[in-house]
């Protein structure tokens, strides 16, 4: 039987009729219309689905939406800071940090939980906590440097 | 080398970068119609049998299923991307022939009870026996997998050049060895999707697909569904990358179709990873044996070459595969004599298409390393090997190639030099090594029919300038290097054009995405279309500066007399007087582009250019191998291609490293494993393409040519690069090793199966 939940995505508050078996993804993209989080095996094995949880990244494909009540969660769509590129955005795009664009919004929100977490990474942290998003696109190199950009312009401005 | 270009040449973002970042870039599954929709195809699952019956009122029964078809009900048309080679019906009819066959659809109010729906279908089939290797299914009284098709070879190709025999016979050195390369999933990160509706007055269905071939699906669709071609309108939303597996029809196409022109309503079909990876499309398994003669020296004077592909279960692009992947033996080697031959075989396996480098990967892993194995055996450097038989533009061709521009020479030198080839080889510790390896590919076709491709430029009352394209961005930044090529031949900015592409109810003809011939086909279209639009602005600004159209130029939003920068005008000025001065607005370019050809060839036939421009690359590799693991970490590749002039080096530089982070995966790691017909592992998790830990240190090095029939001297640079990461990194686990592989993937099981057998 459905029930009413309330979600709070993109600092909105939602009221929702879901199903006990909904996953965040499907309620994302369906109910919400936010279709900038991707499906691309719907086991959690690559990352394309990825939003940002109280801050941390969290495969919404393997979430229940029930889960995800109370918590804070944000999309692609919500990383903008009055209509600025976050800096993250902004690098994939000058550093070339993506091609067909259907891993981008998982890659992005997956690095800035990174750096949300951690001041200024290596280049091996990166790859390490960015391992779980697949790219067959890039061959990674553009993606890290993306990331490195963004690092070092957070640094700056911390 | 020196740039007189203003927007050509440039590390320019894709022009739909933003929309990617931001999450608002739409692909086919985004899309919502109101009152759509959700349909899903029962497949096979049996690898081979006759259907008896289907009886699908369970599914008719289950509440919100709007629909149930099955092959009885279609039309008995049979499609194919070849038209020679058409094998397969949208769903089956009669028979089914691998795991995983289309076998019937139902569509329902969302796609949960569609799901439940297709499982209330019940098929009795009668199973027939069923052959899984290309080899068996060649032999007399193996199961016959299409009616008619002898030894289930669909298509054989054999050719010779000069005389082979006669080279064989002059050969101070003879050999032969056998190779075979696995079957590799495109794996492309968007599953494949459609979207279809109906208009019934106009008896008109618009389908949005994730299609690399827009205009060839249109056509596919109007075979299958017997309707017009002008009622069938494709739409192109954002493609999640193809790589190949995206060139075909897939029975989403035809049921989302189907449904929509039945039901009147929006039809939504999205694959499931697992359907991806078993009921699309796969790198042909092939097996090769390549016998080559050389001189002491390492002079190559005869080469013969047989190979057998594993096509699956139906053909897909079954003749173009095979006839390419002996093509391209003749570059970019000079082979004197040549004798070629290819066999495409069905089995009840997943059906092998197109995937990045179409039947050539193969054929070079195994010329790649037979090189390296004669270079060890006659005391021969490999990179020496390379170069003494390299061609060079402008050579004449025994199968009549014209190559007016080639880097092949330069890119072995530049390759080997970045990989600290003359430190290295040979000199590294056990367990480390070197490797190179190197390929040509063709920038899509001169010698077929209707491979043309059609742009319109349009300038605006602003300035701005709109361009229509048929070419289909799948990712590789299509648009982007076409708006390029217009800003520059207009002489405006990248920010002053804007793009529609892959419409096909308002975009010109173009082939699609394949053979890597978009920046070729379709940047030559824009660009001249630019050039009519250009002219016409010319013959009244000229007129204006009292000057002649001839010595006018534009850059930078201004045109002006050559040499003299202050005699000019705005190009806004110059559209706004050209409204003023009465002329016809809007200023409307048009052009089609067709690659030259000499003479009307056929592929399969007669010789002749077979494209109208080569581009040529060679990649180094160096690796290190875990002794107790067999792990093989790829430290570091190099790839040096020349593909003319780069009309957006950073595209230039993300298309070359990602065709070497997907040839490391065929090198090392991915394997679509098929027991009995079943493929135990259609999983990212369990497939394992590479990820960012596996990654190498890339280095991509431009070996700049300036090709005359390219726009502004460009040629591919796409699919050619994924040719040869394979043979260069197992030629340098040979350097490390000493252990010649002649099978892919090469595994830590092999290596450590082997190093055994070394250690005695």
């Amino acid at each position: 039987m459905k029930s009413a939940i309330k979600l709070k995505v993109n600092g909105d508050d939602h009221e929702l009729l879901v199903s006990p078996n909904n996953t965040l993804l499907e309620v994302l993209r369906e109910k919400l219309g936010l279709t900038g989080t991707k499906q691309g095996c719907d086991l959690g094995a690559c990352g394309a689905c990825t939003v940002l949880v109280d801050g941390e990244s969290r495969l919404s494909c393997i979430m229940l939406a029930v889960d995800a009540v109370g918590k804070e969660i944000i999309t692609i769509e919500g990383i903008e800071e009055n209509g600025h590129l976050d800096p993250l955005q902004a690098a994939f795009v000058e550093k070339g940090g993506l091609q067909c664009g259907f891993c981008t919004p998982g890659m992005i929100l997956t690095a800035r939980s990174i750096l949300n977490e951690e001041a200024r990474p290596t280049e091996e942290t990166i790859k390490r906590k960015m391992a779980g998003n697949l790219c067959r696109c890039t061959g990674y190199k553009k993606i890290v440097e993306a990331v490195m950009t963004a690092n070092e312009q957070t640094g700056e401005g911390a | 080398m020196e740039t007189k270009f203003n927007v050509v040449g440039r590390r320019l973002p894709m022009h739909d970068a933003a929309a990617k970042v931001k999450g608002s870039a739409q692909f086919t599954a985004d899309l919502t119609l109101p009152g759509m929709l959700h349909g899903k195809i029962l497949r096979s699952n049996i690898p081979h049998g006759k259907i008896l019956h289907i009886d699908t009122s369970g599914a008719e029964k289950l509440p919100g299923v709007k629909g149930v078809v099955t092959g009885k009900e279609i039309p008995d048309r049979l499609y194919g991307i070849v038209p020679k080679a058409r094998d397969e019906y949208a769903l089956a009819k009669e028979k089914v022939r691998y795991i995983g066959d289309d076998v019937a659809a139902v569509c329902a109010v969302d796609p949960e009870i569609a799901e439940e729906a297709v499982q209330l279908i019940k098929v009795d089939y009668e199973e027939l026996p069923a052959v899984f290797d290309p080899l068996e299914a060649m032999k007399e009284g193996a199961p016959l997998i299409h009616e008619g098709v002898l030894n289930n070879t669909s298509f054989s190709i054999r050719k010779e050049f000069g005389n082979a025999e006669k080279g064989f016979a002059e050969s101070d050195f003879v050999f032969e060895d056998s190779f075979f390369s696995q079957a590799v999933n495109h794996a492309p990160l968007e599953p494949h999707a459609a979207l279809a509706q109906y208009d019934s007055l106009r008896g008109e269905v618009t389908i949005w697909s994730s299609t690399q071939i827009p205009f060839f699906l249109r056509r596919n669709l109007s075979s299958t569904l017997q309707i017009p071609e002008s009622k069938v309108r494709v739409i192109k939303p954002k493609v999640g990358g193809g790589f190949g597996q995206k060139i075909d029809m897939f029975a989403k196409d035809f049921c989302a179709c189907w449904f929509a022109i039945k039901l009147g309503k929006p039809v939504k079909f999205v694959y499931e990873r697992e359907e991806v990876f078993i009921s699309t499309r796969q790198r042909h398994p092939m097996y090769i044996t390549v016998k080559t003669g050389v001189k002491k020296d390492g002079t190559i004077l005869a080469q013969q070459f047989k190979a057998h592909a594993d096509g699956g279960a139906y053909n897909s692009t079954a003749p173009t595969m095979i006839a390419l992947s002996c093509f391209f033996l003749m570059i970019p080697y000079h082979v004197p004599n040549l004798v070629y031959e290819g066999h495409h075989v069905y089995t009840n396996k997943p059906v092998g298409g197109a995937m990045r480098g179409h039947g050539i990967p193969q054929a070079r892993f195994a010329v790649e390393r037979q090189l390296d194995m004669i270079a060890e055996r006659i005391g021969v450097d490999p990179a020496e090997i390379r170069m003494k038989n390299s061609i060079h533009a402008g050579e004449p061709h025994p199968a009549k190639f014209i190559i007016n521009s080639c880097g092949f020479f330069d890119s072995v030198k530049k390759a080997a030099d970045a990989i600290g080839w003359k430190e290295k080889r040979g000199k590294l510790p056990f367990g480390r090594g070197v490797g190179l390896a190197g390929a040509s590919f063709p920038s899509g076709v001169s010698n077929m029919s209707h491979i043309s491709s059609g742009a319109v430029v349009q300038l605006g009352q602003d300035g701005a300038v709109n361009v229509l394209s048929g070419a289909a961005d799948i990712g590789q930044g299509a648009e982007t290097v076409i708006s390029q090529i217009v800003a520059e031949e207009l002489g405006v900015l990248m920010e002053d054009v804007r793009i529609t592409a892959a419409d096909t109810g308002v975009t010109p003809l173009d082939p699609g995405t394949f053979g890597s011939g978009v920046t070729v086909r379709a940047g030559n279209a824009a660009r001249l279309a630019a050039l009519e639009a250009k002219n016409k602005l010319f013959e009244f600004v000229a007129r204006k500066l009292e000057a002649n159209p001839e010595d006018l130029v534009a850059a930078n939003r201004k045109i002006f007399v050559k040499g003299s920068p202050e005699t000019g005008m705005t190009f806004k000025d110059a559209i706004k007087g050209y409204q003023y001065a009465d002329l016809p607005m809007p200023i409307v370019g048009r052009a089609s582009w067709f690659p030259p050809a000499t003479e009307p060839t056929t592929l399969f036939k007669e010789d002749g250019n077979f494209a109208p421009s080569y581009s040529f690359m060679t990649q180094s590799a160096e690796v290190e191998v875990d002794l107790d693991t067999g792990r093989v970490k790829l430290l570091k590749m190099a790839t040096a291609h020349d593909c003319g002039r780069a009309i957006n080096p950073m595209l230039v530089e993300g298309q070359l490293e990602g065709s070497v982070v997907g040839g490391m995966g065929q090198a090392l790691y991915e394997d679509v494993i098929v027991e009995k017909g079943q493929v135990m592992n259609p999983s990212f998790l369990d497939y394992g393409f590479p990820t960012f830990l596996e990654m190498p240190e890339i280095e991509t090095l431009e070996v700049e040519t300036d090709d005359p029939i390219g726009p502004f001297g460009a040629k591919e640079a796409g699919e050619g690069t994924q040719l040869s990461p394979a043979p260069a990194i197992v030629n340098a686990i040979y350097d490390a090793i000493g252990i010649d592989f002649k099978e892919l993937p090469v595994t830590p099981e092999k290596i450590l199966r082997e190093l055994e057998k070394k250690r005695g």
